[in-house]
């Protein structure tokens, strides 16, 4: 059996991620999103690759959303509206309750500020959410009779899920995007020790290291502080969800701190709607927050206000925090426009900004004009800063998570190809663990775990519960325990497997039982120098010396170890006396009998007591 | 698997609990608190005048008719007969006859059967595994501290006594107590003395909280490899929960009180309670419903009308006639304060079911805002405020309408804005500073406890209980006995509301059918009051109260799940006689995994060469062949063909001359080889090996 995954999106690059992976059978579309850097038809997925016929509801066994972010989302209206796919889509529930939130406003942005044709309509995305499943973290769900489902705790934004699939034996993981630090909103990812035979993961640092986010907090705040302090506006290009938060928890938290009282604008009533559906999804938050909840909300922020159009030329210092993020279209892009000549001024670039993004620019080199969509160019003499922590994990954390899960083999998925490339090679190296970078159309296929399954009998199931230790010294202690080796696996045509006791064995094929037994009556003492009784003793003691944990029972005038039985042997003649015929009046004898089992022992104990001679 | 029914309950705070023994593992199941038994206590007193005269008026009642001695054992309870005490709290009895660390797990299906679990876990010898719904432990934990507090209340004014007997017993443990009395303190039995404790600390309830693992809705924890535990939608309540536990010997499920389809709570889930092996019911909430009670039994033609309407659609019963129902009781509920309201009385409302109370908040503040009236509603309670903000942060837990309300940024419940524009305030305490200044009357306050011994409930009837424009609203049950006893003469209307809180009883045949357990255990009292008779397929069996049913192992046989790679590396063999066959010696290691067994590689095992040969063998040795196939490795002998000494018995024996002396014996049981030399040994059983069968 093999998994087969195919990447249609996000391979080797970042945006539009959308992975497709074939399990037993089973189908699953994890992730349909945009690229938000391209403007033709690479923005999608190619689906055509899923079915060449357009019959995706037979293709797909279910789709799972992450999180709410447009690489991830943003395809979904189109496929499930334009495309026709009717099958199953899960989502969390904080991502059900804000994805519609963020495709209408990047729709929004789309086709009323950058005049683009309409690609899904607010019908679609209500349509296309009406079909979607809400599930709660570690819930198990069961979307077929094969197919399972879990989500763990992501990170990275309110409700971002990593997602366990299951069939049969073979069992994946896909990561969407994750953090593995605690911020200041939201907790790190969680997620329990599985067995998988493939992990797909983000890679999205694959070769940065960070250190202590608190440096870094501190260093925007002093950023921004300056800005202000100094009479500036400062512009923080944003999604309304996500790092908005997390920002402006910590704005406003210096604010207090410091007692500032300059403004702290969100540029619409996205974000402050937003934070309503964040005071009701508390649970999905870090700890911190949850426990500050219950005496005073912190998505309560005190010193943030809406903001107003005619407030980008009004003068004096504020903070404002507009969408879109990377600074991609709309209303960030046109306060950036008026902003960006005065050197006063600062822009905060949050996040990664995806190629081909105003963002992109700015962040790459230091540009002193910038060209916008339709061809104004903009003098930027404004200050840049990068804010430099971001809710992706950084290399350390895919390295601990991978090796946390030790899959047997990883995918990696959502970075850029060079630093991607140095990840695999560490992965393969220090964990040994089979790693690949497919590009987008490319599939993968590693094979999957099949269990054999049989049914145990009762008696091989009890006798396998009491440990049965074996100890052995012959060069340095050695510790066996051998009994599963006592059961015995019976496969009759056409019939499941069985596994048995090797007592039961022949009762299974209807056979008679057939003892092979070895015997030999051993001459053990020359007579008459001691009582019989002390001579058994005498035997015992020295058989416990040379045979290694023997237990051995006495009785008057036999010993037993194991199978082994040895009897006094008082007849004149015993058919069991061999090669020594004629010294029968002058010697002791013990008559030995023991099973093939215990062939090695048997002889032990033999030459023991020959050596008694 | 065994199923002791340690309790089966009281209605709806007081859950049934039951122990059960699954794969050599003990499991409680639930740990509730009988509050209802606190009513025998005499509540905090807030003016002592009424009392005191009424109890008077029947002392000279008695004195007037000395003779009537028999009536006078059977004389009207009055208030003096109530324990004025600090109250203790009555456990499940039969469960301290079980030693708490032989539990090994604790599994709470709604935060009432929570109440009684710090009793457990101060015990130095609990060390078993407790896992419950993060909401049944959150709301559990703010409903014992809610009691905790109220109870307080008592420790000032009978100050600290903190002996280990309870003293009030002594006094009641005479002739001269009413029955009714009796019977709440010393059981039916009598032998319900050592259930009393005295109620545990905050320290307790926050140490017994720290041993709970919460989980969610169908997340499966699985303990000790073994067992793997699902919580799974019951609709009770919000957080309330069946269970469904997975083991190598099969599934089970347990099935406790449930509502189909609920207004506020996430619905019973029946897709995870399919086709179990077992399946425990054990909602007796039938047993306590009104149209039971009433006509006693039921009639034969019920009877049959409830066969009838079996159906295998699960759609039968999620009709939505028993939640309207629900809804127009409600509705009744609200119409009820705002007529009295209209009138100029208050409303005191004492029912705590925190889902009932959820809808009423919303359904009276709704009502109150579209009506003229202006009456300020009031919700006194330690956690209110608390329990008010969590409820709106929980959307994954309640009813699809409620989920929506997410979907669309709204408040899960209505009483959030409420609370902003001061329409509904809340109080920790009704002496909190601010109540004085905020209080208005005619007003509706939620106040706790239904009891009617504990918390603000207690004074404020004491307050309004003769004014007749008042109005009293009362979780079912409480009315008669001892309940209002101590608060007579009442002038106050009083509306007691029985609310839904099980599965109706001619709704279980198709529950059953929908389900399709293999073997289904029922209350032996449930199943007299209807024929389950029609339910062919399976088996029922009953259960009675504190006595232990062993209910059979149906799964034939565990599977064993092995890995491909150990597979592949077993040595087959094919058998002479039955081609059909292989078999193979295992290897490695035998796992419990996620409740199954797994054989996996371990630690390569020594590869011994003893354990290459056969060590069982069947069939049976025709002597000549083995003969041949001894002379091919150049050992000689020669046949001697023998009777036993009676005659009967057949024996082979080869004699073995070259190169050493040796007897080969044959038999029917086996063949015995007869050697002091190994060589000639070891040459033997390959021959054998040659001839035999054997592994």
């Amino acid at each position: 059996m093999a998994i087969d995954c195919l990447v249609l999106g996000a391979g080797q690059e970042i945006g539009k991620s959308c992975v497709v992976v074939t399990i037993n059978g089973k189908r699953i579309m994890f992730d349909c999103g945009m690229h938000m850097g391209c403007d033709d038809h690479n923005r999608y997925p190619d689906f055509s690759l899923v079915s060449k016929s357009g019959d995706f509801d037979s293709a797909i066994s279910c789709i799972i959303i992450t999180h709410f972010h447009m690489d991830h989302v943003g395809a979904l209206p189109y496929f499930t509206e334009v495309c026709g796919y009717n099958g199953p889509i899960y989502m969390s529930y904080p991502t059900k309750a804000l994805s519609p939130l963020m495709l209408e406003d990047y729709r929004r942005v789309m086709v009323d500020r950058r005049g683009e044709e309409e690609l899904f309509t607010t019908t679609h995305i209500a349509n296309c959410m009406k079909k979607v499943i809400a599930i709660d973290l570690k819930q198990t769900i069961q979307v077929d009779e094969d197919l399972q489902i879990r989500a763990y705790y992501a990170g990275h934004v309110l409700g971002a899920v990593m997602v366990y699939a299951k069939v049969g034996d073979a069992a994946i993981v896909y990561t969407g995007d994750y953090n593995m630090t605690t911020d200041r909103h939201l907790g790190a990812a969680k997620i329990d020790r599985l067995q998988l035979d493939l992990l797909i993961s983000e890679s999205t640092y694959a070769t940065t290291i960070r250190g202590s986010k608190y440096p870094r907090e501190r260093e925007f705040l002093q950023a921004v502080h300056k800005c202000v302090a100094g009479g500036g506006k400062a512009l923080i290009p944003s999604f309304a969800l996500g790092r908005a938060q997390e920002l402006c928890m910590l704005l406003d938290d210096y604010w207090e701190r410091m007692n500032i009282k300059v403004p702290i604008y969100f540029s619409s009533g996205l974000t402050i709607q937003a934070n309503m559906y964040y005071k009701m999804l508390i649970s999905w938050t870090s700890q911190n927050v949850k426990e500050k909840h219950n005496t005073h909300n912190p998505f309560d922020f005190k010193n943030v206000k809406d903001f107003d159009r005619s407030l980008i030329h009004a003068p004096g210092p504020c903070v404002l925090f507009a969408t879109p993020g990377m600074l991609c279209a709309g209303f960030s892009l046109e306060v950036f426009k008026h902003w960006a000549p005065s050197p006063l001024n600062l822009v905060a670039l949050p996040g990664y900004s995806v190629a081909g993004t105003v963002g992109h620019k700015l962040m790459s080199g230091k540009p002193t004009t910038v060209d916008l969509y339709n061809g104004t160019k903009v003098d930027v003499r404004c200050k840049i800063h990068q804010v430099a922590f971001s809710p992706h994990t950084d290399a350390k954390g895919i390295m601990d998570l991978t090796k946390f899960l030790s899959p047997k083999n990883v995918v990696l998925v959502h970075g850029e190809k060079p630093s991607m490339l140095i990840l695999k090679d560490k992965i393969t190296s220090e964990l040994d663990i089979p790693c690949f970078v497919p590009a987008n159309g490319e599939t993968v296929s590693v094979a999957s775990t099949t269990y054999i399954k049989a049914n145990a009998s009762d008696m091989f199931l009890k006798s396998c519960s009491s440990p049965n230790f074996k100890f052995s010294n012959s060069t340095q202690l050695r510790v066996t325990d051998q009994r599963t080796a006592d059961g015995v696996l019976v496969i009759e045509k056409s019939k499941k497997a069985k596994i048995v006791h090797q007592d039961d064995v022949s009762d299974v094929l209807h056979e008679k039982n057939h003892v092979v037994s070895l015997a030999y009556c051993c001459p053990v003492k020359v007579k008459g120098e001691s009582d019989d009784v002390d001579l058994i003793k005498q035997l015992s003691a020295k058989i416990l010396k040379t045979v290694s944990g023997a237990e051995i029972h006495e009785s008057e005038n036999c010993l037993q170890i194991g199978s082994f039985n040895g009897t006094l042997c008082l007849k004149d003649k015993c058919v069991h006396r061999r090669d020594i015929s004629s010294s029968s009046e002058a010697v002791v004898f013990l008559c030995c009998n023991w099973s093939a089992a215990d062939l090695e022992l048997g002889w032990e104990i033999i030459s023991v007591m020959k050596q008694n001679m | 698997m065994e199923l002791t029914c340690l309790s089966k309950g009281d209605g709806f705070h007081y859950p049934p609990c039951h122990m059960l023994n699954l794969c050599g593992f003990r499991i409680l199941i639930d740990c509730p608190l009988d509050l209802s038994a606190i009513k025998i206590f005499s509540p905090v007193p807030s003016g002592v005048g009424s009392e005191a005269s009424e109890y008077l008026s029947d002392e000279s009642l008695d004195a007037q008719n000395p003779i009537q001695k028999k009536q006078k054992l059977e004389r009207q309870l009055t208030c003096a007969d109530l324990v004025c005490e600090e109250p203790w709290y009555k456990t499940v009895k039969a469960l301290h006859l079980w030693e708490a660390s032989f539990i090994d797990i604790v599994l709470i299906s709604n935060p009432m059967g929570l109440l009684g679990l710090p009793f457990l876990t101060q015990n130095p010898g609990f060390f078993a595994k407790i896992y419950m719904t993060e909401v049944t432990a959150k709301i559990g934990q703010l409903m014992m501290e809610d009691i905790v507090s109220m109870h307080k209340e008592f420790r000032c004014f009978h100050g600290p006594d903190n002996s280990s007997f309870p003293g009030w017993i002594k006094n009641l443990d005479s002739e001269q107590v009413p029955a009714l009395l009796k019977k709440v303190v010393f059981g039916e039995s009598g032998d319900d003395l050592g259930s009393w404790m005295r109620l545990y600390s905050l320290d307790d309830i926050e140490s017994c909280m720290k041993k709970v693992q919460g989980v969610k809705f169908a997340e499966e924890v699985c303990y000790n490899g073994t067992l793997i535990i699902k919580a799974l939608s019951s609709g009770l309540d919000i957080g309330a929960c069946n269970w469904l536990i997975n083991g190598p010997n099969g599934c089970l499920s347990y099935v406790s009180d449930s509502i189909f389809v609920s207004h506020h709570a996430r619905s019973f889930d029946f897709h995870g309670l399919k086709e179990t092996d077992v399946l425990i019911y054990s909602d007796f909430s039938s047993l306590q419903s009104a149209e039971v009670t009433e006509d006693g039994c039921i009639s034969p033609d019920s009877d049959n009308n409830y066969i009838s309407t079996i159906s295998d659609n699960k759609d039968s019963l999620l009709n939505t006639e028993d939640s309207l129902e629900e809804m127009e009781k409600l509705a009744f509920v609200c119409s009820c304060a705002a007529e009295s309201a209209d009138a100029g009385g208050s409303t005191l409302i004492t029912i705590t079911r925190i889902g009932i109370v959820l809808q009423l908040l919303e359904l009276l503040s709704n009502s109150l805002e579209s009506s003229s009236l202006k009456v300020p509603i009031f919700v006194i309670s330690s956690v209110a405020e608390e329990l008010l903000a969590y409820t709106n942060t929980i959307p994954e837990w309640l009813c699809e309408q409620r989920q929506e309300k997410l979907i669309s940024g709204e408040p899960s419940f209505g009483h959030l804005k409420f609370i902003k524009n001061k329409k509904i305030h809340l109080f920790p305490a009704i002496h909190s500073p601010n109540l004085i200044t905020s209080w208005q009357e005619p007003c509706i306050v939620f106040a706790s406890h239904w009891s009617l011994r504990l918390g603000p409930s207690v004074q404020l009837l004491q307050r309004w209980r003769g004014d007749p424009k008042s109005l009293l609203v009362l979780e079912d049950g409480i009315s008669s006995g001892l309940g209002l006893l101590p608060f007579r003469p009442i002038a106050m209307k009083i509306l007691q509301c029985s609310f839904l809180s099980g599965i109706r009883l001619q709704k279980l045949p198709t529950l059953v059918s929908v389900l399709q357990p293999k073997i289904f255990l029922v209350p032996d009292a449930v199943n007299q009051r209807i024929s389950l008779a029609a339910i062919k397929t399976i088996s029922i069996l009953n259960y009675f109260e504190n006595k232990t049913l062993h209910v059979p192992r149906i799964v034939d046989n565990p599977s064993v799940e092995i890995t491909t790679d150990l597979a592949s590396k077993l040595s087959w063999r094919k058998l002479r006689q039955r081609e059909s066959f292989g078999i193979a010696r295992l290897k490695g290691g035998l796992l419990m995994e996620d409740g199954k067994h797994r054989l996996v590689s371990g630690l390569e095992q020594e590869e011994s060469s003893g354990k290459a040969r056969p060590l069982r063998h069947w069939g049976s040795v025709a002597p000549e062949l083995l003969l041949d196939a001894l002379l091919k490795m150049g050992i000689k002998g020669s046949i001697e063909q023998s009777t036993g000494d009676n005659g009967s018995e057949d024996k082979s024996i080869i004699h073995i001359e070259n190169p050493n002396s040796g007897l080969i014996e044959f038999s029917e049981m086996g063949t015995a080889i007869i050697t002091g030399d190994e060589n000639v040994v070891s040459q033997v059983f390959q021959a054998i090996d040659g001839v035999l069968d054997g592994i």
